[in-house]
């Protein structure tokens, strides 16, 4: 069977920040995981951003025992994105972007955006110089570019 | 240099096939292999004008202004503030300078480090072109012919008496790549530099850029017409640090950042597109500029020049850890712009990841854009009235 791999934006709320979750989580369902990215907030809320591993069905298992738990989940796909028609292609944000899901293509001279690959860290939304590169958050896009976008 | 030409063509009569739409023009990018194919003395028969592109962050770059005088009491304007931006002012009662690395009033500046920099005078100039009003304050300490202490008011483009790009130190020839040696991330005008050469960022377009074509200023000086910010604009010298002499290669192209332009034009012809304010992380703002020089073919040895390719042109590695801020004069060696642009170079022992600065794809379009204004009749060519020496 096929692998399937997810990646996951995770808010733990404070009562289930100190439980070992995606240890369970991989247990019991069998998958492989990669953690992107992880923080406490003072206030002892988790963020985490998660890479799970494995087939459809035990990826689908993952995600509703992270819900039960409490576990808020937001497809990272959605947290970053690109004003087209403000970017420059000039390559600046290749230089810090953890897993190359931002890279200059060799031909065309135009920096590919890999949504796939894209961990949701934020490092592009303060580099980028022209600030084309804007983290969404539940309020609305972050980054003061919204308007005239 | 000086051996006899076989081809001798003069601005004027390229002019007068610009004007009749008889022209041949070609970009930086096709003259390579123009002269490959043909060899420098057909090319220089056949192609009359190469045209050159780059679009990157020049730090010396600013807007001079007029405001006009407000409703009477008049002002002498010593303190000027564009969008909370501070712009010079020690000049006549209602003209001030505005730099494009000044950042706004309260800017945080380095204090929460890296400091963001979100606005500056790069931007205000972007905004002006966007068609946005900006906010102009301005404070007097009155005299007798300029009672008036204080001014505000919005300011659209079209409001100024004249809003001129005047840019002291554009367009460099060659520019050092920038890798860091010590074991910290640090923020430059390069951008971030991972520890240990992790990568290696650099500028200019390459083949395509302005002073590569012309590396001995033989028709580039006061009096260039040139493509500024998507308008008409003008070369009025050598920029500040023009350095004449550089160590060149065989073919005469420099080893260091050496020769540079001083440049302006009417901001009122220019576009957003191609005048972009820019926030480099822990650095500073600055001003993305689009400058696109067009280089006559007068003889074969201008075609020989504006043949270079990406290979031909040497980039020093310069470690901007330790060396650059110390002021240490020293390289790492020369990695050719060919070599930045495959995506990694060897330094030393190690596997460096490149990261360019300059928009590649703006700086091709800056060149055939002014390649399409030379063919359709609308650009012909100024001929420089002083040259810029270099040798």
């Amino acid at each position: 069977m096929s692998k399937t791999k997810e990646t996951l934006c995770l808010t733990f709320p404070p009562e289930v920040s100190g439980q070992p979750v995606v240890c369970n989580l991989v247990r019991i369902n069998d998958l492989d995981f990669n953690i992107l990215k992880a923080r406490i907030s003072p206030k002892q809320e988790g963020q985490m951003t998660l890479e799970i591993i494995g087939d459809r069905k035990q990826c689908r298992a993952g995600m509703r025992y992270l819900k039960e738990l409490g576990v808020k989940i937001t497809p990272v796909a959605q947290k970053i994105q690109r004003i087209e028609d403000s970017c420059v292609h000039c390559g600046l944000c290749t230089a810090l972007c953890p897993t190359k899901a931002l890279r200059m293509d060799l031909n065309s001279r135009e920096v590919l955006f890999l949504r796939e690959k894209c961990s949701a860290c934020g490092l592009c939304t303060s580099l980028c110089p022209v600030r084309a590169m804007v983290l969404e958050t539940e309020n609305g896009i972050w980054e003061a570019i919204a308007e005239g976008a | 240099m000086n051996k006899p030409k076989m081809v001798k063509k003069t601005i004027r009569e390229i002019n007068d096939r610009i004007s009749k739409g008889q022209a041949v023009v070609l970009t930086a990018r096709e003259m390579i292999d123009a002269v490959k194919s043909m060899g420098k003395v057909v090319a220089a028969r056949e192609v009359d004008v190469v045209t050159t592109g780059t679009f990157s962050p020049m730090c010396s770059s600013g807007l001079l202004f007029n405001m006009g005088q407000p409703e009477p009491p008049l002002i002498k304007a010593s303190k000027v503030w564009l969008n909370d931006v501070p712009a010079y002012g020690g000049l006549a009662a209602v003209d001030a300078f505005l730099g494009a690395t000044e950042p706004s009033e309260d800017d945080p500046l380095n204090k929460v480090y890296p400091g963001r920099f979100n606005y500056g005078g790069g931007h205000v100039i972007e905004d002006l072109l966007k068609g946005e009003k900006v906010h102009l304050r301005a404070l007097g300490y009155g005299t007798d012919c300029y009672p008036r202490r204080t001014m505000e008011r919005d300011y659209a483009l079209e409001d100024f008496r004249s809003a001129e790009l005047l840019n002291p130190r554009n367009a460099y020839q060659n520019y050092n790549c920038a890798v860091n040696f010590s074991d910290k991330l640090i923020y430059t005008y390069m951008g971030p530099l991972k520890p240990r050469c992790a990568n290696a960022n650099y500028a200019t377009s390459g083949a395509l850029s302005p002073l590569f074509n012309d590396p001995f200023f033989r028709t580039i000086g006061l009096g260039t017409k040139i493509f500024l910010g998507g308008g008409i604009g003008w070369v009025i010298g050598a920029g500040t640090q023009h350095n004449p002499k550089p160590l060149r290669t065989e073919r005469g192209l420099p080893l260091t950042p050496s020769g540079t332009l001083m440049v302006k034009g009417d901001l009122k012809g220019m576009q957003s597109r191609y005048l972009r304010g820019v926030s480099f992380l822990g650095y500073g703002c600055s001003l993305s500029v689009g400058i696109g020089v067009p280089i006559p073919i007068l003889d074969e040895e201008m075609a020989w020049f504006t043949g270079v390719s990406d290979g031909d042109i040497m980039i020093p590695v310069v470690d901007y850890g330790h060396d650059y801020p110390n002021g240490v004069a020293r390289n790492h060696g020369h990695v050719s712009y060919a070599d930045l642009r495959s995506g990694a170079i060897r330094v030393g022992e190690r596997e460096t990841a490149t990261v360019p600065l300059t928009s590649y794809t703006l700086s091709l379009e800056i060149a055939q854009t002014l390649k399409q204004w030379i063919e359709s009749g609308t650009f012909t060519l100024g001929e420089a009235q002083e040259h810029i020496f270099s040798e």
